[in-house]
């Protein structure tokens, strides 16, 4: 089958090629002048023709930065809520995911249908009354507004559900049954030692969503020592007398952990993120 | 809280602002929505049929703008198009000193981010360049699916590589068309964070740059009335409804079409 496929393949011509290519180059290009500018003082960036090659004014431009924001508090709050939004998602979801995926009870096509069905409500039509629980609860600045709101999200509970009916056969968990375990314990010792390849997946994909998040700082997060990362880095930016060279070197901070996470795993990602899209 | 019946919604429809934001909102969905399934298809094709060890590079290269933080990036591209020094305006400006097209080329520098005209193509060839590469995976999974006799078949009747393109690829993608086309539509009538971060979350001069939800946003959370932005959400939210049955409609013709 694989020979057939190749000999089917015809080569790239030169246009397609170019097409590619030049393609290729505008989605890069932003991010190496974006490392590029990240290690040029400000004067420097902005000169005809903008500099082109790395210089020597990185750890200036962070230290700029530091005296703009709380760089490391801010950072801290964005691996923390980062890890605890992941920590959570993965725990939820693969429970709800292990319930609807092996057990029979009352509604559960309907709740599944619920569940499904707030993947395609807008996500603005939640900022305020997101805004106005967190407010009555008294999260407000509270880094916890962040992370539970989004602990349990659809797409993951319909990611572990699929993988848990596809890779766990139900006579491994009828076993188990009968040497008695517990149900608690089937999840446990079984069903989550199996999930490896399903936590990664969905893992990723929390935490990036979570390091990139925006609006959902940006409505509960009232105090600068409070904000994640990008909430922070956006703060620096100001009408009259931006330090761009600062700004960049934040830039570089908040993108250069995802594109080494995307390095080592894009294959995985882009399977994760458009598998139910597939699907449909 | 007191009851004030449709109030809000009348507040919503007499604010002016409103209606420009849906005007922007409407025309950035379209500017950026449809070059990206213009660009994405023939992309996905060319990756998916002419391409053997490269094909993961090429796919992560025009991936990565969507995994990568917004902020981040509009940062960048308040850069690349400021209007002194901006990369952008380098380019141009080489353009018109040393080559042919020069003379058709204005010697003013762009203001790109601080003038009416420009706002918007800005902010839609930002979205367009992050939300590109998405399409186009979405794309390479609907391609592997189609069978490979459909393929040999146009071949042994001689199609050219165009042809197999529009009469076998096309057709084929069409559900993911549907599915994608939504996908952008929902997302594009949403749109936030990058024209919020361009503009300085200000909507940028005469709010052209201002869009539905940013306005929403505003209204709740700088002018404290919750009541309109809820009001304003609302009208966004039917928007998007009518606007996702009409694409519903357009491609899923009466049954005779298939």
């Amino acid at each position: 089958m694989a020979n057939n496929r190749k000999l089917s393949r015809e080569r790239l011509g030169p246009i397609g090629f170019a097409f590619l290519l030049s393609g290729a180059f505008i989605m890069l290009a932003p991010f190496y002048f974006m490392f590029v500018f990240s290690t040029h003082e400000r004067a420097d960036i902005f000169q005809l023709p903008p500099p082109l090659w790395f210089g020597d004014f990185f750890m200036e431009n962070l230290g700029i930065l530091m005296t703009k924001i709380p760089f490391w508090i801010n950072l801290g709050w964005s691996i923390y809520v980062g890890f605890a939004a992941t920590a959570l998602t993965l725990l939820f979801c693969s429970m709800a995911g292990f319930a609807f995926a092996v057990y029979e009870f009352r509604f559960k096509q309907v709740l599944f249908a619920i569940v499904m069905g707030t993947m395609i409500i807008p996500a603005f039509l939640g900022m305020i009354p997101t805004f106005m629980i967190m407010d009555f609860l008294g999260w407000i600045d509270q880094p916890r507004a962040l992370y539970l709101p989004a602990a349990a999200p659809a797409l993951g509970i319909f990611m572990m559900r699929q993988y848990i009916q596809s890779a766990i056969p139900s006579d491994l968990l009828e076993a188990a049954r009968m040497d008695g375990c517990t149900e608690l314990g089937i999840y446990r010792r079984i069903v989550v030692p199996l999930l490896g390849p399903a936590f990664g997946t969905l893992g990723l994909i929390a935490f990036i969503a979570s390091w990139n998040n925006f609006i959902g700082p940006l409505i509960v997060m009232r105090s600068v020592e409070r904000y994640t990362f990008p909430l922070a880095l956006r703060s620096v930016q100001s009408p009259v007398d931006t330090e761009w060279g600062a700004l960049m070197a934040g830039s570089v901070v908040a993108v250069l952990p995802l594109i080494v996470i995307f390095i080592f795993s894009s294959k995985r990602l882009i399977a994760g993120l458009t598998a139910g899209a597939v699907k449909s | 809280m007191e009851y004030v019946g449709l109030e809000n919604l009348q507040f919503a429809v007499e604010d002016p602002v409103v209606w420009t934001s849906l005007g922007n909102t409407l025309w950035l969905a379209v500017a950026s929505g449809v070059p990206q399934h213009l660009v994405a298809i023939p992309l996905a094709f060319i990756i998916n049929e002419r391409l053997g060890r490269l094909r993961n590079v090429a796919m992560g290269a025009y991936f990565l703008p969507y995994i990568t933080s917004t902020v981040a990036i509009a940062i960048m591209f308040i850069t690349l198009f400021s209007t002194d020094y901006g990369a952008v305006n380098a380019v141009i400006g080489f353009l018109r000193d040393s080559t042919f097209v020069g003379r058709f080329i204005s010697p003013e520098n762009i203001d790109w981010l601080g003038q009416s005209e420009t706002i918007k193509p800005v902010i839609a060839v930002v979205v367009f360049w992050r939300y590109v590469g998405f399409n186009t995976i979405l794309y390479v999974a609907a391609l592997q699916s189609i069978p490979r006799d459909l393929y040999e078949a146009a071949k042994l009747d001689g199609a050219s590589t165009f042809k197999t393109f529009w009469y076998v690829t096309i057709p084929q993608l069409r559900p993911m068309m549907y599915f994608a086309v939504i996908l952008t539509l929902i997302g594009g009538l949403q749109l936030f964070e990058e024209p919020f971060i361009l503009t300085g979350g200000k909507g940028g001069i005469e709010y052209s740059g201002m869009t539905t939800a940013m306005y929403m946003y505003r209204t709740a959370f700088e002018f404290s009335d919750y009541g309109l932005a809820s009001a304003i959400s609302w009208i966004l939210f039917i928007l998007i409804v009518v606007l996702t049955i009409l694409t519903n409609k357009a491609f899923k013709p009466r049954s005779s079409d298939g």
